[in-house]
């Protein structure tokens, strides 16, 4: 049987992976992706802690925070299109007009 | 079933350090449709079956098509590191395994070797899902579909080019 | 699960399952590919293969020969790991869905249960569907890596086809999986003991097999190959042993969705059973085989009398007349359930 924190530190670590993508990486796609990365840790723990209080709600929040990701590529994929129609570009460092 | 957790874990842990040290869009893409492949197993390794059907349906099989077909039209090809902060370089690295550790520590201290307490859950399968999401959640869920019809319209509103 | 004794002879049988199920699969697929040069020869009266054994029957054998033996292409300027991951992932995934079709009811043979089925899921159906919406990758990925316009567009075409056709194929089955409470394919045939489920959802049933015959790149709808615009599709830089994986796998998506027809709609292994023992476990494994045949059939039988579609038809059917149809299909099942149980 495997412990729940082995779960947790699966998150943890795949958690860490996103937030380094989002800081480190240029392309905006890049960086929606690794957004996805920290979603799904989310959801490693949410799946495990229903598992660990033998309770269906965990499982459930995981199909929210699916749902969640689907409308955020969506979105974030329509404003990466709508840039790079502008700039094309889809560096994020090159996309600052409103940085002064 | 443990060696089946460790594998999958560690496939996903290096299929998500691809992901972010690729340098072209499209393996990275595909380095995150392994890494929610092997979620999924490690879903169901949990006993949430609808779950990890549900991931690879919309995750793998809607979002990161999604994510491909837009790489393939903007061509986006290798990526160049910009090199602008030094500053960066040196502390990135450390100051990412301190938070690394603050996590696992934390981990550690609220759940101290804590086990599943049984074996398996009574029912996760779709009944029981749906069940629950109808009954007891039935608001977030509207509310869900509303984000979502949103997320549509913005979808349409942001990416097309004359409405 | 078994205990540990009997572990090695367990997997070792599911094993043997595994064997015989791909090879029965992978022997339908080259003898669907012979029944369609067949059918559509007489379809526009000519003979077809005739050459090779008797009736041509040895012609898949000579195609496989040919194929394995001819130079391996793979052009220069081409993403190589992607390009040669494709094919593979587009033929392993369109073999992978085969393992939760059941073929037959159990039986038991001097003690021991043989299921007709490598494994039953409870989410069977939906575990299909899983399998079917990765393989959106396998003509995607091929049509970028080829770095070739009419690879791209054909890649890019197809994709947006299959996506497009997913949801009115899911839709399409919501309404048998409303009516039979689960989605474990084994007891959705079960449920259509007293009556199929093509007479009760007849929309459904047509919604699905449109959908279907979308989802697998097939006449009226295989824009995605579009010889006369496109040259070869996605696959147009593909030759030699790749190109037989795009071609075996699209066999295969044939051979699964007719499957999945035959058990949604046309209640699966269900028939007349009588006689001996032995015939009675074989025969609703022949009545499930000839339905499947049935429908393998009609796949050909439209391939040989229907033009292509335009593009802009395609999408606007799928979008504007499929989907609306599916919703209003489960809305008017949902209503007659919940008025029914009231």
């Amino acid at each position: 049987m495997i412990p729940t924190h082995y779960y947790l530190f699966l998150g943890a670590a795949l958690f860490t992976i996103g937030v380094v993508g989002v800081l480190t990486r240029r392309n905006i796609i890049v960086i929606l992706m690794s957004i996805e990365l920290i979603l799904n840790a989310v959801n490693i723990n949410l799946v495990a802690f229903s598992r660990y209080f033998q309770a269906v709600d965990g499982q459930v929040f995981a199909i929210f925070v699916i749902t969640d990701a689907a409308a955020e590529a969506a979105v974030g994929l329509g404003l990466i299109i709508a840039l790079f129609r502008n700039k094309e570009t889809v560096n994020a460092d090159e996309i600052d007009l409103l940085k002064w | 079933m443990a060696p089946l957790f460790y594998i999958f874990a560690v496939l996903a842990i290096l299929a998500a350090l691809s992901v972010v040290l690729q340098r072209t869009p499209v393996y990275s893409a595909l380095s995150l449709i392994v890494v929610l492949c092997s979620l999924a197993v490690v879903y169901l390794l949990l006993g949430a079956e609808f779950l990890a059907v549900i991931q690879v349906i919309i995750y793998a099989g809607a979002i990161m098509v999604l994510f491909v077909l837009v790489i393939m039209l903007l061509n986006a090809r290798q990526e160049t590191p910009s090199d602008r902060s030094r500053l960066a370089r040196w502390l990135g690295a450390p100051l990412l395994l301190v938070f690394l550790g603050e996590l696992l520590f934390a981990v550690w201290e609220r759940f101290p070797a804590a086990t599943t307490r049984a074996a398996a859950l009574p029912d996760a399968g779709p009944r029981a899902v749906g069940a629950l999401l109808f009954r007891s959640y039935v608001l977030p869920f509207e509310v869900t579909s509303i984000l979502i019809l949103v997320a549509v319209l913005g979808a349409v509103v942001l990416a097309k080019k004359r409405l | 699960m078994a205990t540990g004794s009997n572990m090695p002879l367990l997997l070792l049988a599911i094993l043997a399952k595994v064997g015989v199920v791909l090879l029965v699969l992978l022997t339908t697929i080259a003898y669907a590919v012979w029944l369609e040069r067949k059918v559509v020869a007489r379809i526009q009266s000519r003979w077809g293969p005739y050459l090779v054994g008797p009736h041509g029957l040895l012609q898949p054998v000579a195609d496989a020969l040919k194929i394995f033996f001819k130079e391996d292409i793979v052009p220069t300027e081409v993403d190589r790991v992607v390009y040669c991951l494709a094919p593979f992932l587009a033929f392993s995934l369109a073999l992978l869905s085969i393992s939760v079709i059941p073929f037959g009811e159990s039986v038991t043979i001097g003690g021991a249960t043989i299921h007709f089925q490598i494994t039953d899921l409870n989410v069977g159906l939906l575990f299909v569907f899983a399998v079917t919406s990765l393989g959106v990758y396998g003509v995607a990925l091929a049509g970028w890596s080829s770095n070739s316009k009419y690879s791209l567009l054909g890649g890019l075409r197809s994709s947006a086809q299959m996506i497009s056709y997913e949801l009115s194929l899911g839709l399409g089955v919501v309404g048998v999986v409303m009516l039979a409470g689960s989605l474990s394919l084994r007891e959705i045939v079960e449920h259509q003991s007293g009556l199929w489920n093509v007479f009760v959802q007849p929309v459904g049933f047509l919604i699905y097999f449109t959908a279907a015959v979308a989802e697998t790149n097939r006449v009226p709808f295989d824009l995605p190959e579009g010889e006369s615009e496109l040259v070869g599709g996605f696959h147009t830089e593909y030759s030699s042993f790749k190109f037989a994986m795009f071609f075996m796998a699209e066999y295969a998506n044939i051979v699964t969705v007719s499957c999945l027809a035959t058990l949604l709609f046309f209640g699966g292994w269900l028939g007349p059973v009588f006689g001996p023992p032995l015939l009675r476990a074989l025969l609703p494994v022949f009545w499930f085989c000839l339905k499947v045949f049935c429908f393998l059939f009609l796949y050909i039988w439209i391939r040989g009398t229907l033009p292509r579609f335009r593009y802009d038809q395609l999408m606007a059917f799928g979008w504007k007349f499929l989907l609306p149809l599916g919703l209003l299909n489960v809305l008017v099942t949902s209503l007659v359930l919940a008025w029914r149980s009231t």
